[in-house]
């Protein structure tokens, strides 16, 4: 019997788990849309709003420094958890933000122009996609992507029959995981094979910070973007990490101040990384918050999320496999995958319930999953789906919970069958 | 109000065998309006006799409630005069705009008044109106492509907001 305690330990800490949706409990599997927040998180930024609160590194009072001893803390704390150093640290908005700031300067830095390609896949958020797509309309450089195979694996064998990385690949930015999938990706040996041929690698690690706990550095990325709010912190706040040497030769992104060492009305000369790339003043309070989260999961133990994580996936596997009609998009077995479970549902006569509407009819008994095509579009069409359902769990996730997803699967199917229509 | 009775026998009844659907000649304008955060997609042509909405079809893929509501329109605005078509698109705007508490005049909106309770459920308002925004913009592309109706059949692909939520 696999150990699903976490769950049940850690729930006490969340406020918004014991709330009702619609007079049932609410069953919130939506967690790599956002994932819930902590006590500890939200008093942290309480208390800092209320006690501490004042503009960083300019303000040179007490509370300014008190303001920027929080900002800082959370920026060493957050390097710390992905290892990575303070200064390798970038806040952003958030991962689409940290995405189009590798693309703009990189892009520049790498002087692209025709002939040069970017290599993605068909796998990735939008957020993932658009940033280079409109580098390559600037830049007059080539889009390229990775197919997946049947199962939802990037199809490594094709992209080398089609020479996918040559010589005159520049970037290679690829999910670490899929969103939509859950397909954990072999990061570490394309990033090696990128490298060979003197791309520069990006990853997007929104799903994957949260769930697998990483190491930027020894995944041979160059720069790594993630986001805040999967990760038990605040909207609001972003990451993109990057290897210093690198940081330190990209132009800036955004133009305000603290990125600047002297402005003149001419030209201004630029602060060194991360200050380079934060312009104007930056998410004081969601920075705070995000150190109080990483610093709550660091007292769980990632290993311990990383456990309970692959044993509520491997049970919801199973449990959705069971219901008739149902068919799961990516991996059905827990060898190199997250837990985002991305699903169908057909009824009796064999068309599919519209994700919107089940995802309707799962919210009337307190359930929380997400429907539609989950910011990757690219993605749904290579699968031959319009959209798609997708719960997804997190630390605090109970097998009940999957439990009762389960039960109204097959409720919602019935109806939308005709047998258990109500009048 | 519980989802059950939010999803109408009548909306699924048009779900299931929806009215009109198909694309057909002639046509004066085609668009194709999409739902950025689900990828629902309605391709839609109009066809228009001198002030006589002629024909209405299309080619759609989404929810229940989008292909039901586009359904529902076509029954409601074929064979109406523009002005008379238009007068009912508004009252059924109106309606689902009104969070609940606009009830709708059954015998303008007739199938229509199914969808008052969606109205209840601001994520799906713009579901049903996909097909509705669609008919709109394709009568006000048609009116303003051909000054005298019936002269030409012009297609006028229009590839409408294709943004996408991030």
């Amino acid at each position: 019997m696999p150990d699903f305690s976490l769950a049940d330990a850690v729930r006490p800490d969340f406020p918004v788990l014991s709330r009702e949706v619609g007079g049932h409990p609410l069953a919130y599997l939506d967690s790599a849309n956002t994932s819930q927040k902590p006590r500890a998180v939200i008093d942290a930024m309480s208390e800092f709003t209320a006690l501490h609160n004042a503009n960083v590194a300019r303000a040179m009072h007490t509370l300014g420094g008190e303001a920027t001893a929080g900002f800082e803390g959370g920026r060493a704390k957050v390097a710390a958890f992905v290892g990575g150093r303070p200064e390798e640290i970038v806040f952003t908005k958030n991962a689409s933000e940290a995405l189009n700031l590798a693309a703009h300067t990189l892009g520049q830095h790498l002087r692209l122009g025709p002939g040069d390609e970017v290599v993605i896949s068909v796998m990735e958020h939008h957020s993932n996609i658009v940033p280079w797509q409109l580098l390559c309309e600037r830049t007059g450089a080539t889009l390229r992507w990775f197919d997946i195979t049947d199962d939802g694996r990037l199809d490594l064998a094709r992209a080398e029959a089609e020479g996918l990385f040559n010589e005159r690949t520049r970037i290679v930015s690829l999910a670490w995981v899929s969103n939509v999938l859950g397909t954990v990706n072999p990061v570490v040996e394309l990033a090696a094979r990128a490298h060979a041929v003197g791309a520069t690698v990006v990853l997007d690690a929104a799903q994957a910070v949260p769930q697998l706990g990483v190491d930027v550095a020894a995944s041979g990325a160059d720069l790594v973007a993630f986001t805040g709010h999967k990760l038990l912190g605040p909207t609001g706040i972003g990451v993109l990490w990057g290897r210093y040497d690198l940081l330190e030769q990209l132009p800036p992104f955004l133009g305000g101040g603290e990125m600047i060492e002297i402005v003149t009305l001419e030209r201004s000369t630029y602060a060194p990384p991360p200050a380079r790339f934060e312009a104007g003043t930056p998410p004081i309070i969601q920075a705070v918050g995000l150190g109080a989260a990483v610093d709550y999961l660091t007292g769980v133990g990632m290993e311990r999320v990383r456990d309970h994580e692959a044993a509520i996936t491997a049970y919801a596997l199973e449990r959705l496999a069971s219901v008739e009609g149902l068919t799961i998009l990516g991996p059905t077995e827990l060898v190199d995958r997250g837990g985002a479970i991305s699903f169908t549902l057909a009824a009796a006569d064999g068309t599919d319930v519209h994700p919107h509407d089940l995802m309707q009819f799962l919210d009337a008994r307190g359930i929380a999953v997400r429907g539609g095509h989950h910011c990757a579009r690219p993605l749904h069409k290579r699968l031959g789906r319009v959209a798609s359902t997708r719960a997804s769990g997190y630390l605090y996730t109970t097998p009940d919970e999957i439990d009762r997803l389960a039960e109204a699967l097959v409720y919602t199917r019935d109806f939308f069958s005709g047998v258990a229509r109500v009048r | 109000m519980s989802v059950e009775q939010m999803y109408q026998e009548i909306i699924l009844d048009h779900y299931k065998e929806k009215h009109h659907a198909g694309l057909r000649n002639p046509f004066e304008a085609e668009v194709n309006h999409v739902n950025p955060s689900c990828g629902d997609e309605v391709l839609l042509r109009v066809h228009l006799d001198g002030d006589t909405v002629a024909d209405v079809s299309y080619d759609a893929v989404g929810c229940s409630i989008s292909q039901a509501a586009t359904s529902v329109m076509t029954d409601l605005v074929i064979g109406r005069r523009i002005t008379e078509a238009m007068a009912i698109a508004a009252a059924f705007a109106e309606m689902m705009h009104g969070q609940g508490r606009v009830a709708g005049d059954e015998d303008v909106l007739e199938d229509g008044i199914a969808f008052a309770g969606v109205a209840q459920f601001p994520a799906r308002v713009k579901c049903a109106l996909l097909g509705w925004s669609a008919w709109k913009d394709a009568t006000t592309q048609a009116l303003a492509s051909t000054p005298t109706p019936q002269s030409t059949d012009t297609t006028d692909p229009t590839d409408t907001t294709d943004k996408e939520d991030s």
